[in-house]
């Protein structure tokens, strides 16, 4: 497959990449690791004009823990999350995700900015970003503007994010003492979307009850679901099996997922519920609630 | 449209070529420097038949433009055999029965030499998730597994031998 006919631009600077995009609008789009773009494009379900490609710019790959925030640059490989001793060890709700992002061949080029900038609920970051109340940093002929995770998300395919903006960094508020997180997905084979998926944070307080449970649900509607209300009564409370039995399936009810090869309306919601009730136990587990 | 003049190296020969933006390397790679032994499989990212190495690291040259490489070094299945010898990876497909049809094979040759470069003794858990971006529809990954295994055991002779 060949994509349809477009002009290619790699920018060396982030300056000269939004004065392109401010040039070309809507009839350009940001190239960063491709793997979602290409595909798109070869398949002519996407087109472009004008392929920015911000790849050659400097300064846009790095996982670094300061003040508190855990900083990763845009352009971010997903091989680099995954081989992070940091993530491994502080995030393994990111190194669950980039583990079962795609394969490892896609993952060497696919990049975390991208995976949220694409909009495609089906991604895997999406979810785990919500969960861990994730900020994502837009940049713009302006300047840079702070995007709260849960408002970045408007529809299929659509984010906050302007045509003339990159995203250039995401950033996930550090965990403090006693927190875990967890991504589970069920897939039918290696490289395949979510049949479901459900990433969760959760931070203990004294006592083993739950100061913050973040949860999310990857590929069950036209966006990525938050389902913080279903998780909100759980916090403040002990830790309780039934209780969250009872918020896993709250979230699975608010999901609509489409019935496609990969199961019915009735099966994906179900394996919503079974998934979000298995990633809050894991969360907790590495929380060391359990 | 647009076409760009692109530099780079591949299987240590430097290269100099126009492109048009939207050629595919894979294509360039085939139809334009017509080292065919990289091959187009699913055309979707999914099957790993077109994996190059690009400054080491094995890519899906389906996925990515050819204008991308501009600069880069590329490694093909072509660069593996060196002055009559086969690459032991190559050595080891040979004698542990690693094809059948052989369509996957360039592309899991490439993705295991990175492997061995990156992790000289991997386990038969880090080889299985190393090549889970490549498919083979008929020998099976059995004989796949054991080939790797082989080329293991022959790079780490190589390496002790040349030390020593």
């Amino acid at each position: 497959m060949i994509p349809a006919a477009f002009d290619y631009h790699a920018p060396a600077t982030l300056p000269e990449a939004l004065a392109l995009l401010t040039r070309y609008g809507d009839s350009a789009k940001v190239m960063s690791g491709g793997q979602s773009l290409l595909p798109l494009l070869k398949l002519r379900l996407g087109q472009a004009e004008h392929v920015v490609d911000i790849g050659r710019i400097p300064g846009l790959e790095y996982i670094r823990e300061e003040g508190g925030v855990l900083r990763i640059g845009g352009r971010t490989r997903e091989a680099a999350l995954e081989e992070s001793e940091l993530i491994r060890t502080r995030y393994p709700i990111l190194h669950d995700t980039a583990k079962v992002i795609a394969d490892p061949l896609v993952r060497n080029r696919a990049t975390v900015g991208g995976n949220l900038a694409h909009g495609d609920p089906a991604n895997d970051h999406p979810a785990t970003m919500l969960a861990l109340g994730a900020q994502v940093v837009a940049t713009g002929p302006k300047g840079e503007r702070v995007i709260p995770i849960d408002k970045f998300f408007l529809g299929l395919f659509t984010t906050a994010l302007a045509p003339d903006e990159i995203l250039t960094e995401i950033r996930i508020p550090a965990p403090p003492p006693r927190s875990g997180g967890a991504y589970v997905k069920l897939e039918r084979k290696v490289g395949d979307y979510a049949t479901a998926a459900a990433a969760a944070q959760v931070t203990l307080g004294a006592g083993g009850t739950l100061e913050r449970v973040g949860l999310a649900l990857t590929n069950v509607g036209p966006t990525p679901l938050d389902a913080a209300a279903a998780a909100q009564p759980l916090v403040g409370k002990k830790v309780d099996a039934a209780a969250l039995a009872e918020a896993a399936r709250r979230a699975a009810q608010a999901a609509t997922p489409n019935p496609d090869r990969r199961g019915s309306t009735e099966y994906k919601r179900e394996m919503a519920r079974v998934l979000a009730n298995r990633a809050l136990h894991k969360a907790i587990e590495r929380a060391g609630g359990h | 449209m647009a076409t760009h003049t692109i530099k780079l190296t591949v299987n240590g020969e430097a290269r100099e070529a126009q492109v048009e933006s939207r050629l595919l390397l894979v294509h360039f790679l085939r139809e334009g420097l017509r080292l065919t032994g990289t091959h187009i499989g699913c055309d979707t990212t999914h099957c790993g038949a077109c994996t190059v190495l690009l400054d080491g690291v094995p890519v899906k040259s389906c996925t990515l433009l050819a204008v991308q490489a501009d600069g880069c070094k590329l490694e093909t299945v072509e660069g593996l055999e060196q002055g009559g010898k086969l690459h032991p990876i190559q050595e080891g497909f040979w004698e542990q029965h690693g094809l059948q049809c052989g369509y996957c094979t360039p592309g899991m040759m490439m993705t295991s030499v990175a492997l061995l470069a990156r992790n000289p003794s991997p386990s038969e858990a880090e080889i299985r998730e190393a090549i889970s971006g490549n498919l083979c529809r008929c020998t099976g990954y059995v004989n796949i597994v054991k080939a790797i295994q082989y080329a293991a055991v022959k790079l780490r002779e190589e390496k002790s031998h040349a030390a020593s």
